[in-house]
C-alpha cells in the first residue's frame, strides 16, 4: 500500500487544529440559555471541559420547584476526563504533522467524528436523565411534563425557553473538525500523484 | 326695528362677556399644551432620562423619582424609622439613629445634595440634612441606602445644609437657630439672645470612601442661617450663606425679624479658615455628637460619641467672613455655573439682587465697607452688586441654572417660575405653578455642568390639582420642559412628605456606577452570619436566646423551634442565602412589637423579640419570593418560665419524642 505524504499546507492546518484543541480548553464549550419574563437579562449554563459555569446556583434554585436534581461539577465523570481527551487530540494533531501520512490523518478524522457522536449521545443521556428523573415530592408536578433540554436548538420548558448551542469552545472544536475534513478531502482528491 | 336693536344688543352683550371671560387669568388646565403628554410619557419597560432625589420633608426620608415620568421608584429611609424595611427597628440599623439625645426615630429632611467631582455631579452619593436634631446623612447610590450620619454640635435647626464644595471636600451646614454654644451654660433667659446666642457653621470633611468628620466650625453672630451654596470655579474656596433675623429677635420673628430693609448674604473664605487652622488658631472645644457608620461587610451600624470640635471665632479671625447686604430676609443663595454670580433671593422682596464674585473680591481688597456687624465687615451693597433683576415677580425663593446663561427663579407669593438672563438681568419667560412654589431643581442645576432639559418645581400648596384626600392634600411637584425658549408645563406628580430641595442626575451616571445587585455571602462578616443550613443553630445563654436562621426559596431553616420560655429575650439573626438579584426575603413573627425584617440576598439582619405569653407563634416570609412563598413559614413554641422543654430546632423532620 502506498504511503502518501501530506502537503505543507495540510501540516500548517494541522497546527491550527492543534491550537484550536488547546484553545477550547480555556473557554466554555457549550451553553444552554434560558429566557423567561422574570429574567429579562437571561440565565445561562456554560459547560467547560472541566466544569459547569454560568448561573448554576440560580438554575439549581429554580429547578428545585420541578424536582430536578441539582447540577454539580463533581457528579459528572466527563469533566474529569474531557480535558485529557482534548489535550490528547491536540498532541495527536501535533504528532500527525511529523507522521505526515494522509491515511493517519483520515484515521484521526474518523476517530474524532466517533468521539463527537459519542459525546452527543452522552450529552443527550445526561439531558434525558436530568429532564426525566424528577423528585416525586416536587412542588410543581405537571402531568406528562419532562424537562429535557434540547440537544441542539430551542425548546419551551414551562415558562422558560431553553436554547442549547455550542459556545466558543464548541465552535473551535467544530472548526477543528471542518479543518480535518478539509485536509482529508484535499489530500485524497488533489494530491494523488505524490508518493513516497 | 326695535326688535333688531334688541337682537343686536343681545349679540353685543354675549360677545362682550365672552371677551371679558377670556381676559380672566387662565386656569391650570389651559397651561398644558398638546404635546405635553408625549414629552412626559415614558413607555412601559422604558427608562427615565434622569433620577430625581427629592427630600421627604417631615417624613424624614428621601424619595427617588424618574424624570420626566414622575414615577416613584423608592423611598430611602434616612432620618426616620421605616418599619417596612426594618430601618431603625432591626438591631443592625438602630445605631444609625443614635444621637447625643439618645435614639431619635424621626426628623425633617429638607435638602438633598449629590456629591461632585470638579464641580460636576459624579453619582457616588447623595447627602441629606436633618433639620430638627441637626445631622447630615450620606446615602450610597450603589445600594440606595443610608451609610453614614453625623450629628452637628452647637447647632439647632440644621437648615442651611447639606451644601457641598466642588470636589466634595466639605459638606457644609449652617444653623437656623442660633443657640448658646453646647459647652456654655444654656440655662439663660431667652431675651439674652444678643449676648449669649451664637450661630455656628459646620464644615464636615468627606473622605474618599465617605468617612465624614467635622473639620471645623465657625462661630458667628447670633442670626438665622437659612441656605447656602458653595462657590465654584473662580469662587471655589468660598461658601455663601443667606442670613435673616439680623435684628436678633427671639420672639415673634414674623414681625421682629422683618424690620430691616436688608439682611445679609455671608461670604465665607474657607480656604482662609484652613490657613488659620494650620496656624493653630482654632480652639478645640468640648462637645458631644454622634457619628454613625453602617458597615457593608458586617451589615451592621456602629455609633460613636465624639467629644470635641474645633471652633474658629469669626470675630477674632479676620478675613474669613464678610457680610453682603441683601434685601428682605434672603432665603435662597445660589451660585451660577461659572462661579461668578451669586443670586440672593429676599423672600419678601420684589427684585432679585445678583452679586459678582469679582466685584466682591475688589470690594474686600479696597475695603469698601459700610461698617461692621458684630465684628464682621459689611461690604457696601453696590460695591458687590452685579445688578438687580427688576420686577421679576413677588417673593423670590430659589434659583437654579441651565448652563446656557439662564437662571430660573421660583416665586412663592406670585406662584410662578421666571426665567431670566444672568448677565443682562432681563426677564425672558414666566410660567405659573400650582401653587406657591418652593424649591426647584434642574438636573445638575447647582453644579458647573447643568443638564438644562427639564425643570422640576416643588409646590407647597396643591389644593385642586388632585382628587381630594381629606384635610391633608397630597404634596406635589411639576415638571417643565425648558429645552426651548419658552418653558412648558408637561406633568404634575404627587410626592411624599413635603418636598423641599431636590437634585437630579442623568440616569446612566447612576445606573452605571456599579449598582449592587446582591451582597456576596462569602464576604458577609456579620457576627451571626449563617452561611448554610448546616450552620443554623439556637443558642441559649441565660435569658438570651440567639437563633441563627437562614432563608432561601422557599423555607426558613429551622422552621420548628421549641424550648423558648417566658422571660426570654429572643434574637432572630436571619441570613438570606440567595445570591441573585431581586430575591429579598422578609421575616415577621406574631406579636413582634417592633417591625419586620427585610433581608437582601447575602445579608444578615436581626429582629429582637420578647414573647408576651405562653403559646404558639407563627412566623412567615413577608416579601413575595416565589411560587411557594405562601409555604414559607414556621412555628416557635413558647413555654412557661421554668419549663423543662429543651431547646430543639429542625427543618423537614418532626421533632423527636423527647420534646413531646
Amino acid at each position: 500500500m502506498k504511503k502518501v505524504k501530506i502537503s505543507i499546507i495540510s501540516k500548517g492546518l494541522l497546527l491550527v487544529v492543534m491550537l484550536l484543541f488547546i484553545g477550547s480548553l480555556f473557554v466554555p464549550m457549550w451553553r444552554i440559555e434560558l429566557a423567561a419574563p422574570q429574567y429579562p437579562e437571561g440565565l445561562v449554563l456554560q459547560l467547560y471541559a472541566n466544569k459547569i459555569g454560568g448561573d448554576v446556583e440560580i438554575i439549581n434554585g429554580l429547578n428545585h420547584y420541578i424536582g430536578m436534581s441539582t447540577l454539580h461539577t463533581e457528579n459528572f465523570f466527563e469533566f474529569k476526563i474531557l480535558s485529557y481527551i482534548v489535550v490528547g487530540f491536540a498532541l495527536l494533531s501535533l504528532l500527525l504533522i511529523f507522521i505526515a501520512k494522509r491515511k493517519a490523518v483520515r484515521t484521526f478524522f474518523i476517530f474524532y467524528m466517533l468521539f463527537v457522536v459519542l459525546a452527543a449521545i452522552d450529552f443527550y443521556r445526561w439531558n434525558y436523565e436530568y429532564g426525566h428523573n424528577l423528585n416525586p415530592n416536587a412542588a410543581i408536578k405537571v402531568p406528562g411534563m419532562s424537562y429535557q433540554p434540547p440537544l441542539v436548538g430551542y425548546k419551551q420548558l414551562l415558562n422558560f425557553g431553553a436554547y442549547s448551542i455550542p459556545d466558543t469552545g464548541g465552535w473551535m472544536l467544530t472548526a477543528a473538525g471542518i479543518l480535518l475534513f478539509f485536509i482529508v478531502i484535499k489530500e485524497y482528491k488533489f494530491n494523488k500523484s505524490e508518493t513516497v | 326695528m326695535n326688535k333688531d336693536i334688541f337682537v343686536k344688543a343681545i349679540i353685543a352683550l354675549v360677545i362682550g362677556s365672552a371677551l371679558l371671560t377670556s381676559c380672566k387669568p387662565k386656569n391650570s388646565s389651559d397651561a398644558v399644551s398638546g404635546d405635553a403628554a408625549q414629552k412626559a410619557y415614558v413607555a412601559p419597560g422604558k427608562y427615565d432620562e434622569f433620577y430625581n432625589f427629592v427630600s421627604g420633608g417631615f417624613s424624614g426620608q428621601m424619595s427617588v423619582y424618574g424624570v420626566p415620568s414622575g414615577r416613584l421608584f423608592r423611598v430611602i429611609p434616612v432620618f426616620s424609622v421605616d418599619p417596612e424595611k426594618g430601618y431603625g427597628y432591626n438591631e443592625e440599623t438602630k445605631p444609625m439613629l443614635n444621637t447625643s439625645h439618645g435614639f431619635v426615630p424621626w426628623d425633617d429632611l429638607h435638602h438633598t445634595e449629590m456629591s461632585q467631582t470638579n464641580g460636576e455631579v459624579d453619582g457616588r452619593w447623595v447627602f441629606g440634612n436633618a433639620n430638627n436634631t441637626p445631622r447630615i446623612a450620606r446615602i450610597d447610590l450603589k445600594t440606595f441606602t443610608t451609610k453614614e450620619i453625623i450629628e452637628l454640635p452647637n447647632s439647632a435647626g440644621n437648615h442651611s445644609s447639606p451644601f457641598i464644595t466642588e470636589n466634595t471636600e466639605y459638606v457644609v451646614a449652617g444653623t437656623r437657630f442660633s443657640v448658646p454654644a453646647d459647652n456654655s451654660n444654656g440655662d439663660v433667659p431667652i431675651n439674652t439672645y444678643k449676648q449669649n446666642f451664637k450661630g455656628h457653621l459646620s464644615f464636615v470633611k468627606v473622605g474618599k470612601e465617605g468617612d465624614m468628620s467635622i473639620a471645623f466650625q465657625i462661630q458667628c453672630p447670633g442670626v438665622n442661617f437659612d441656605l447656602s451654596h458653595a462657590g465654584k470655579g473662580k469662587s471655589h474656596g468660598w461658601m455663601f450663606f443667606s442670613c435673616y433675623n439680623t435684628e436678633q429677635a427671639n420672639t415673634l420673628l414674623e414681625v421682629n425679624a422683618s424690620q430691616k430693609d436688608k439682611d445679609f448674604i455671608m461670604a465665607v473664605n474657607w480656604k482662609k479658615a484652613e490657613e488659620y487652622i494650620k496656624a493653630g488658631k482654632g480652639k478645640m472645644t468640648p462637645a458631644k455628637y454622634a457619628h454613625n457608620v453602617y458597615n457593608e461587610s458586617t451589615h451592621s451600624a456602629t455609633s460613636e460619641m465624639k467629644t470635641q470640635v474645633l471652633v474658629l471665632d469669626s470675630k477674632e479671625l479676620k478675613d474669613i467672613c464678610y457680610m453682603i447686604p441683601c434685601p428682605k430676609s434672603p432665603h435662597g443663595c445660589d451660585v451660577d455655573p461659572t462661579g461668578e454670580y451669586i443670586v440672593g433671593s429676599g423672600k419678601l422682596a420684589a427684585l432679585i439682587p445678583v452679586f459678582s464674585f469679582d466685584k466682591l473680591q475688589n470690594a474686600i481688597k479696597n475695603k469698601q465697607f459700610e461698617g461692621e456687624y458684630d465684628g464682621i465687615p459689611v461690604i457696601k451693597y453696590e460695591a458687590a452688586l452685579h445688578g438687580e433683576v427688576q420686577k421679576p415677580g413677588l417673593g423670590p425663593l430659589h434659583t437654579e441654572f441651565d448652563g446656557k446663561g439662564n437662571a430660573y427663579t421660583t416665586f412663592f407669593v406670585s406662584s410662578e417660575v421666571v426665567k431670566w438672563d444672568i448677565k443682562s438681568l432681563q426677564v425672558l419667560d414666566r410660567v405659573p405653578t400650582y401653587y406657591s412654589v418652593g424649591h426647584l431643581c434642574i438636573p445638575g442645576g447647582d453644579s458647573k455642568k447643568p443638564f438644562g432639559k427639564y425643570l422640576i418645581a416643588y409646590n407647597k400648596i396643591t389644593k385642586d390639582r388632585y382628587l381630594p384626600t381629606g384635610p391633608e392634600l397630597c404634596q406635589s411637584a411639576q415638571i417643565y420642559d425648558i429645552s426651548g425658549d419658552k418653558m412648558q408645563l408637561i406633568l404634575d406628580f404627587p410626592t411624599i412628605g413635603e418636598p423641599h430641595y431636590a437634585q437630579a442626575a442623568p440616569a446612566d451616571l447612576i445606573r452605571n456606577n456599579g449598582q449592587l445587585k446582591f451582597y456576596k455571602l462569602a464576604d458577609n462578616k456579620h457576627p451571626f452570619v449563617t452561611k448554610g443550613e448546616k450552620e443554623t443553630k439556637v443558642v441559649r445563654s441565660g435569658k438570651r436566646v440567639d437563633i441563627s436562621m437562614t432563608c432561601i426559596r422557599s423555607h426558613f431553616s429551622p422552621d420548628n423551634i421549641e424550648g423558648i420560655k417566658m422571660g426570654d429575650e429572643v434574637y432572630f439573626h436571619i441570613t438570606n442565602l440567595e445570591q441573585d438579584w431581586d430575591v429579598p426575603h422578609g421575616f415577621s413573627i406574631k406579636g413582634a412589637n417592633n417591625a419586620e425584617l427585610l433581608i437582601m440576598p447575602g445579608e444578615t439582619a436581626t429582629l429582637k423579640w420578647t414573647p408576651d405569653k405562653v403559646g404558639m407563634y407563627p412566623f412567615y416570609c413577608t416579601d413575595f419570593c416565589s411560587a411557594l412563598h405562601q409555604e414559607m413559614q414556621g412555628y416557635l413554641r413558647v413555654s412557661p418560665a421554668g419549663s423543662t422543654v429543651p431547646i430543639t430546632f429542625s427543618l423537614g423532620t418532626n421533632l423527636s419524642s423527647a420534646t413531646k
